[in-house]
């Protein structure tokens, strides 16, 4: 937040900004979900994509891995298109995303972070599963390793996401609601991590939905709501001003 | 009695020529669809693997109204044409128009097996007695499998599971959770098709033995049957296939100890049966465990709550006793 306040506008000073989004347009059928964004996204910082649902949050991260289809504009990761720079790149989707009945462990879970690296065909192996292992216990899960995924409470389950995306060893991190229901321990594990992987010089950028923790969290803030409101650092951006045109824009769109 | 009978059956595999070939292809096609419905189930798209099936029959049809003979691998190859072009319309259906998925798998499973009718009566109205054999693959004739039909269905089944074998880390992330598979670069698109190509041909192998109406079944069946017993999918995919395979040969034998007795239905009937008592006795996941869990934990609470109701009445005495 420090090294912000003497120039907070200039983010990148000559180097090429992690995320760099211009003139993005996204639409579900004929729907707008996401309506000409220019977006650049500093390095090493604790980036928040705050406003209402449907406001194209995650869209926009999904957008960025190529997830989501864009219907104009471009993304690029490091100056380069995403798919030269995937292995930079770690996402943890939503955990109601997948089914945790699904035969597998949570061991196994954080190894598939590392099949990316594996490319098509070549196994996960002795190597992958050391890593996986010490993946785990970063997040202080080492004793549920053989435990079915569904045998974890919420937290534990987030967690795993969390671990699995670093076993990625990314320069950044797209997380989509990584702190929605988790028990506290869960909570700050998770922010205890990011927080040393921010100083590291690796760049979070994460959908955040508790208005109250913002300020908090996180040192740069993204509003959204189909356009781009505002971003900028927390201290600049975050202001009572620019979150009344995020949250009412929405409920204008919904009563017409 | 029960025990000679059961061991020549046994014996009967081996020495009895007919039913040798069709043990082996009901086996074959247990196996195959057994591994591969894991993922149907886990996909939850059980109804897909049905509406592939019936999309199948017209494909037979069409097949022997152009080639005109009965050589299985020309029919099963018009077979999973059809089939990979039901599962096409369904997804055209569903991403184009406002349609649901249920509904869309429901026109296509639907129209397909109309389509695949009329193509069967319109050869039957047309004579010729070799397509009398064409309405087999309605429910399946295992007992017509001859040694060639079985070569087939051999080989087909290898190369699904060698693509099974290659592809298993896609196929379960895919699976798992596709989005981040397609974050690390495994496009859901391309491993879907691959996956939806390998279990058309399970279903074409099916066709055969146990029939379109009743393909779903052998993918269905032993893979929820496998998920009750462990949590691993690869020890997943291995137990459906030994399940599937077991209910193939046990099906064809039962059904060769009487004259007229199907063989597909034999075989469905036979793996329900697996599947039943998966569902009852399997440890954690079973009905009777969890039935017996819950008793537990109520008998638990139940002593802690009179136990409690206890002291407080002793307490109670006690004070009434000093008073």
């Amino acid at each position: 937040m420090m090294e912000h306040k003497s120039n907070p506008n200039n983010l990148t000073e000559g180097k090429i900004p992690p995320i760099e989004i211009k003139n993005l347009s996204v639409t579900y059928r004929t729907e707008p979900a996401l309506w000409n964004i220019d977006l650049k996204l500093p390095e090493g910082k604790m980036i928040a994509i705050v406003g209402p649902n449907g406001a194209g949050k995650s869209t926009l991260i999904k957008t960025v891995m190529g997830i989501v289809p864009i219907t104009a504009g471009k993304v690029s990761v490091y100056g380069k298109s995403y798919s030269k720079q995937r292995t930079k790149v770690a996402y943890v989707p939503q955990r109601g995303s997948v089914d945790w009945d699904f035969p597998t462990d949570a061991l196994d879970v954080v190894e598939m972070g590392l099949y990316g690296k594996l490319g098509w065909l070549r196994r996960p192996n002795s190597k992958t599963r050391k890593i996986a292992k010490e993946c785990l216990e970063k997040v202080g899960l080492e004793d549920y390793s053989d435990r079915q995924i569904g045998q974890l409470s919420g937290g534990q389950q987030q967690r795993v996401f969390v671990a699995r995306a670093l076993a990625q060893d990314p320069q950044i991190y797209l997380m989509d609601e990584p702190l929605n229901g988790v028990d506290v321990i869960t909570e700050n594990t998770i922010l205890s991590i990011l927080e040393k992987l921010r100083k590291e010089g690796k760049t979070i950028v994460m959908v955040h939905h508790d208005l109250q923790t913002v300020d908090k969290y996180f040192n740069w803030v993204v509003m959204l709501n189909r356009n781009l409101i505002a971003t900028g650092p927390i201290e600049k951006v975050f202001t009572k001003e620019n979150l009344d045109k995020t949250y009412q824009e929405k409920q204008r769109v919904s009563l017409r | 009695m029960v025990f000679e009978e059961i061991l020549s059956m046994f014996i009967g595999i081996f020495t009895d020529y007919t039913l040798r070939y069709v043990a082996l292809g009901s086996a074959i096609l247990g196996i195959t669809s057994g591994a591969l419905g894991c993922f149907t189930v886990l996909r939850k798209q059980s109804l897909f693997g049905d509406a592939l099936s019936h999309a199948a029959l017209p494909g037979i049809g069409l097949a022997y109204l152009l080639v005109g003979t009965k050589d299985s691998l020309f029919l099963m190859f018009g077979a999973a044409i059809f089939a990979w072009f039901g599962g096409i319309v369904t997804l055209a259906i569903t991403s184009t128009t406002r349609i649901k998925q249920d509904a869309a798998l429901g026109i296509t499973l639907s129209v397909f097996f109309g389509l695949g009718i009329v193509f069967l009566t319109y050869l039957q109205s047309i004579g010729g007695a070799s397509q009398g054999g064409l309405d087999r693959f309605l429910f399946g004739q295992a007992a017509a499998l001859i040694e060639s039909d079985v070569i087939n269905l051999g080989i087909l089944a290898a190369i699904c599971f060698a693509i099974l074998i290659i592809f298993f880390k896609e196929f379960k992330i895919a699976t798992f959770d596709s989005s981040f598979g397609q974050s690390l670069g495994f496009p859901t698109k391309y491993v879907n098709a691959l996956l939806t190509t390998v279990i058309v041909v399970s279903v074409v192998i099916g066709l055969h033995t146990v029939g379109v109406v009743l393909m779903v079944a052998m993918l269905i069946a032993p893979a929820a049957a496998a998920k009750q017993w462990t949590s691993s999918l690869k020890s997943m995919i291995i137990l459906s296939a030994i399940f599937g395979g077991v209910s193939g040969i046990v099906g064809s034998m039962i059904s060769s100890t009487s004259e007229g007795m199907s063989t597909g239905p034999v075989i469905v009937i036979t793996i329900t049966t697996i599947l039943g008592i998966s569902l009852l006795f399997s440890p954690k996941q079973g009905y009777l465990f969890q039935y017996f869990q819950k008793k537990r934990q109520y008998q638990k609470n139940f002593d802690q709550i009179s136990t409690v109701s206890n002291e407080v009445k002793n307490g109670v005495d006690k004070k009434s006793q000093v008073n």
